[in-house]
């Protein structure tokens, strides 16, 4: 049995022993233990080092808002997780777990240098060093902080875990299981309501697990506990444990992550790691309690000291002494009750040393009882000791602030209590407003905006008898309005412990305030003198105290720091609490695991990957893919050993040449229908639409009202009142959205449908010379010729036995086709060209010739050669809109001053003279001998080096480009200047004849 | 995660289903042509960006698909109405009072 350990006593199972390491040492714990309890079980106090001045630490708390004790926790390959708190992770046979912030042991720190560099790194530090000496930053400073800041290290493998995401309704969500939830849910239970009652701990009972002495109705609590979560059950209620409610959201969201397996030795099949619940609850209830404040003076920090409440945890629930001859610093009673646990279990306390002039006869009497010396009115100024506290430096105060000389008491644990914060996280996740108690100098729960109830120590009742009754009465405020009319149960408890306090700031010393290493954070190494600093250096909100400080940022939110920063910074400032305000709470309660947010949105169910009927025969054939909005495109096909521009180049030239097939199928697609398509078609597109024939395609650009060009595509009107309209890939759902805007809110008398088709059509487009050759031979029911079908036609027809809607169409200069037919029968179609088509050479090509090809002819892409601010005229297509038109989407914007106005950046060709390659986004200026910065007048929106031109072509967005053809603009790179001639937009075959059959 | 009245469908849905859409009451004029500039720029650019109970135009994207009108609270995302597109715009103050 281990030196501290009491066998017997707690809720540890003494006939199970477990044994893990530490540090790679073994200990033997016992089933039950956490980290922290099994270690103190040891006489191991020293658990980690602190963020900035890697100072030894301690547990100092027994729960979720332990600061200090940050430990790895490791099962096998994937399973590591860093900053784990030791006072939460259950023990089991094997468990791995490491200290942190250590090189090259936790006993001896390098870093720990840093805590004799204390006055260098002081409130502020980070921004100070920000700004001084600016050459400092890349050799001094910021190689530090990188290796100083954050705690622990990220795993380096993939985790091999599930994450598992779940939704929940319910009438009623209690929140904290400890005497005023299992009240609340006892009132809730057997009256045909959902409830649910989460705690974050392995089991339920919250402060009755460390206060085992309370009689409840008569009965022992634990033996009332055992009966009460039994009788819950039996009702029907669902009890969740270690299970954290970690924010509250909109209209009554609550995320709980529920921990299935940190605490198994083996992991079960098909069990996920853990779970977030999203619950909706009609009702909720918070009982979340209180946490303990620390106190605040010099030595706060050394390993041994810590919260007199957790010391009362470790011992009544888990059996461990924290110390053989602790000594107790408080300012408030329930301390007390600490220092008499301890003794009554064998240890001999040195000394209360209490802060007050004033305390209660009884506690004082049972001091003297017990033989444990008191010191009224006295302060505690050091502690020593190197890596675990063994002695406390105390003095006499008289006056408040008159400290007489210091004595040493030699201890082997200092247990202290500031008093008690009540836990209002979730409260202020609803945007709850709290206001000050000056009694119990804290913030309470006022108003809120959700369905919720706060109760127990949550909202500064102290007590179990008054959690119990709090629980069961305030309930009943939330049952009322589920429409359940109750009346709360009645609670006697005995040997209740109430107790009160008083509020202190640093306590009072003899020494430099100046000096003292009195933590507030401990986490982030914040002490009362940074505060102070804080404060003369301007900052007067407790927002900016806290960014400038650091103070509460750590990733136990505050828990332990907030109010004490609050009290020294207001005190600083000479204004009330109230005044300087509370900061923020914001979810997630505890830390929370990047698997519990993704569940089971992680590799391929990260994303949606959208992908075409002929996709994989693309992939059979070796195809490079590019991710273009959700879908994956085939972006080239390159054979063995060719590059990129290889095989891009292949392809272009093979279309030109003969014939090349292309998935055009992710084009959005959107079917408008009914009597008034046109009219509205025409009203959206700048061109003219009224008076296009069924059976033919035209191009439209679509602006929006303020001039600018949106999105572009072929629409062919496919019958007298039905049109197939073309979106860009990247465009279909946006455009649709416009459209119906358009349509439900500005011209509802329009008899019109919107559906989009994207999905249901597979479109192949063959384009070449012998594009019309190739096809020919499958298409039923319209001869491809000039005459009969000439460029921009559609006709409905048979191609290859599958009803089609066929398109002349080209984006490329060529002869081209674009075949739709229904989706499924996309590959089939395309697998009878491709066989065919080996008589001509086909090439299959993928969207970077088509950029090529389409540049050369000097179409544009809407998003690449256009940013949102690029006018039809700005991009030389003035011809696309209709003259004639009374209205169209745009048409008023485009007679904007702006949009009129000369010199607007147009769309141009440019040539490099060295026939150099222009980097896309390359910034262009007219002057490359001006001074630097030089004026920019434009950049390039597409390049390419493979095309059949035989030279690099590109387009480019210059300042009144069209009227400066042939003059030379210059584009600046890092190695040298690159000159260019401004040229038309068209590359290749100006005059378009290649069109013809 | 906020939960919204589809006037439409006649059902409260998880914000997830609707896209916000801007503020509401802003109508195209019929004849555009015949806007001033400034008019126009008005029109295009101009919005209340209240701190407060709001105008705003919601659409039901992943249901019906429809466009509606909404109030809403700015700072508290209380939805005090929700209405179908062309109804007219409901007296706030009398909105707010029915709310408390
Ligand atoms: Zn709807």
């Amino acid at each position: 049995m281990s030196k501290y350990r009491l066998r017997g006593r707690g809720r540890v199972d003494s006939s199970k022993p477990v044994v893990f390491t530490f540090d790679g040492k073994p200990y033997t714990g016992l089933k039950g233990d956490t980290v922290a309890s099994a270690l103190l079980a040891h006489g191991v106090h020293l658990m980690g080092r602190s963020f900035k001045y890697h100072r030894p630490r301690g547990a100092i708390a027994a729960g979720s808002e332990e600061p200090n004790a940050l430990i790895g926790t490791r099962r096998g390959p994937g399973r590591f997780e860093p900053n784990t708190r030791a006072t939460v992770q259950e023990i089991w046979e094997g468990l791995e777990t490491t200290s942190q912030n250590k090189f090259p042991s936790l006993k001896w720190d390098v870093g720990a240098v840093n805590d004799a560099a204390y006055m260098m790194f002081s409130a502020g530090f980070y921004y100070k060093t920000f700004m001084w000496p600016r050459s400092f930053w890349d050799k001094v400073y910021e190689p530090f902080i990188r290796a100083a800041a954050g705690l622990g290290v990220s795993p380096t493998e993939e985790d091999p875990d599930t994450y598992a995401s779940r939704y929940s309704y319910c009438d009623l969500l209690i929140v904290g299981a400890g005497p005023a939830g299992i009240a609340a849910a006892r009132e809730a239970a057997g009256k045909g309501l959902s409830v649910i009652l989460v705690d974050e701990n392995p089991e339920m009972g919250g402060t009755l697990l460390s206060e085992p002495q309370s009689k409840i109705n008569g009965k022992a609590a634990w033996n009332w506990l055992e009966d009460e979560l039994a009788a819950l059950q039996a009702a029907g209620v669902k009890l969740m444990t270690r299970t954290t409610a970690i924010g509250y959201y909109h209209e009554n969201l609550i995320a709980l992550v529920e921990k299935l397996t940190d605490h198994l030795p083996t992991l079960p099949e098909d069990t996920p790691r853990e779970r977030m619940w999203r619950v909706r609850a009609k009702q909720v209830v918070l009982a979340q309690g209180a946490l303990e404040k620390p106190m605040v003076f010099h030595g706060n920090d050394r390993p041994g000291v810590m919260l007199a409440g957790s010391a009362q945890t470790f011992l009544n629930r888990y059996g461990v002494k924290v110390g053989n001859t602790p000594a107790v610093v408080t300012s408030h009673d329930s301390a007390w009750y600490a220092a008499f646990d301890l003794q009554d279990a064998g240890a001999f306390v040195q000394a209360i040393i209490d802060t007050r002039a004033q305390v209660r006869q009884d506690l004082q009497d049972e001091a003297r009882a017990r033989g444990i010396p008191v010191k009224l009115s006295h302060t505690v100024t050091a502690t020593g000791g190197r890596l675990r506290v063994n002695n406390v430096r105390v003095n006499p105060v008289s006056g408040g602030t008159n400290v007489g000389a210091g004595q040493w008491i030699k201890c082997d644990a200092l247990l202290m209590s500031g008093g008690w914060t009540p836990s209002l996280h979730l409260f202020s996740h609803t945007k709850g407003s709290l206001t000050w108690d000056d009694d119990l100098t804290t913030f309470l729960p006022k108003d809120t905006p959700e369905d919720c109830v706060i109760t127990g120590a949550s909202r500064g009742l102290w007590g179990v008898e008054a959690a119990l009754r709090d629980g069961a009465a305030r309930v009943g405020e939330a049952l009322a309005k589920l429409g359940i009319g109750s009346s709360a149960s009645e609670y006697s408890v005995e040997d209740d412990r109430t107790g009160s306090g008083v509020m202190m700031r640093e306590l009072p010393t003899d020494r430099s305030p100046g000096k003292a290493k009195a933590f507030v954070d401990f986490q982030n190494d914040v002490t009362a003198k940074d505060l102070r600093l804080a404060v003369r250096e301007g900052m007067r909100s407790i927002e900016h105290v806290k960014r400038y400080t650091t103070n509460g940022m750590a990733t136990d939110q505050g828990k332990m720091s907030n109010i004490n920063g609050l009290n020294i910074a207001a005190d600083a400032l000479g204004k009330k609490q109230p005044q300087v305000g509370l900061t923020t709470f914001r979810p997630p309660y505890t830390p929370t695991t990047f698997g519990a947010f993704a569940g089971y949105h992680r590799g391929e169910h990260f994303e949606v990957v959208r992908k075409t009927q002929i996709d994989a025969w693309a992939e059979e054939h070796g195809a490079v893919y590019e991710p273009v909005g959700q879908w994956r495109r085939a972006r080239y096909f390159p054979k063995a050993g060719e590059t990129m521009d290889q095989a891009v180049t292949r392809e272009c030239a093979a279309t030109r040449a003969s014939v090349g097939i292309f998935d055009a199928s992710t084009l959005g697609k959107i079917e408008v229908v009914g009597p008034d398509a046109a009219e509205f078609i025409n009203r959206m597109y700048t061109n003219p639409f009224l008076k296009l024939a069924p059976g033919k395609c035209r191009y439209g650009l679509l602006l929006g009202d303020d001039g600018f060009i949106r999105d572009d595509g072929v629409i062919a009107r496919v019958e007298e009142d039905r049109f197939h309209v073309t979106t860009t890939t990247g465009g279909a759902a946006r455009v649709l959205n416009m459209m119906e805007d358009y349509l439900q809110t500005e011209w509802p008398d329009l008899n019109v449908w919107l559906t989009s088709t994207t999905e249901q059509w597979s479109t192949v487009a063959l384009n070449g010379p012998n594009a019309a050759k190739l096809l020919a031979p499958f298409v039923e029911g319209i001869e491809l010729t000039e005459e009969a079908f000439p460029h921009m036609s559609c006709v409905n027809c048979t191609v290859a036995g599958y009803p089609a809607r066929l398109w002349r169409v080209s984006f490329t200069g060529e002869i081209g086709f674009e075949v739709n037919v229904p989706a499924p029968y996309g590959r089939d179609l395309w697998e009878k060209l491709w066989e065919a088509g080996q008589q001509y050479d086909i090439t299959p090509y993928g969207t970077e010739t088509m950029h090529v090809l389409r540049a050369e002819k000097g179409y544009i892409i809407v998003g690449q050669d256009t940013d949102g601010t690029v006018t039809p005229a700005d991009a030389g297509m003035d011809w696309a809109v209709g003259k004639k038109k009374a209205d169209f989407v745009g048409m008023r914007g485009l007679a904007r001053p702006d949009l009129v106005a000369p010199n607007r950046k147009q769309l141009v060709g440019l040539l490099t003279e060295d026939n150099s390659w222009l980097e896309e986004g390359a910034q262009i200026v007219f002057d490359p001998k001006q001074p630097i910065p030089m004026k920019m007048v434009g950049h390039v929106t597409s390049s390419y080096n493979q095309g059949t031109t035989g030279r690099p072509i590109a387009l480019a967005l210059v300042e009144g480009g069209h009227s400066k053809m042939g003059e030379t603009v210059y584009i600046p790179m890092p190695d040298r200047t690159i000159a260019a001639k401004i040229t038309g937009t068209v590359f290749f075959d100006p005059e378009n004849s290649r069109l013809k059959i | 995660m906020i939960q919204i009245h589809c006037p439409y469908c006649g059902e409260t849905l998880p914000e997830l289903e609707f896209a916000y859409a801007g503020e509401a009451h802003i109508e195209r004029p019929l004849s555009p042509s015949e806007q001033s500039d400034e008019q126009w720029a008005e029109f295009l650019f101009l919005r209340e960006n209240v701190k407060g109970p709001h105008f705003e135009r919601w659409r039901h994207l992943h249901g019906c698909g429809r466009f509606f009108n909404a109030v809403r609270n700015t700072i508290t995302d209380r939805f005090y109405i929700t209405y179908k597109a062309g109804e007219p715009r409901p007296d706030l103050a009398t909105l707010l009072e029915e709310d408390k």
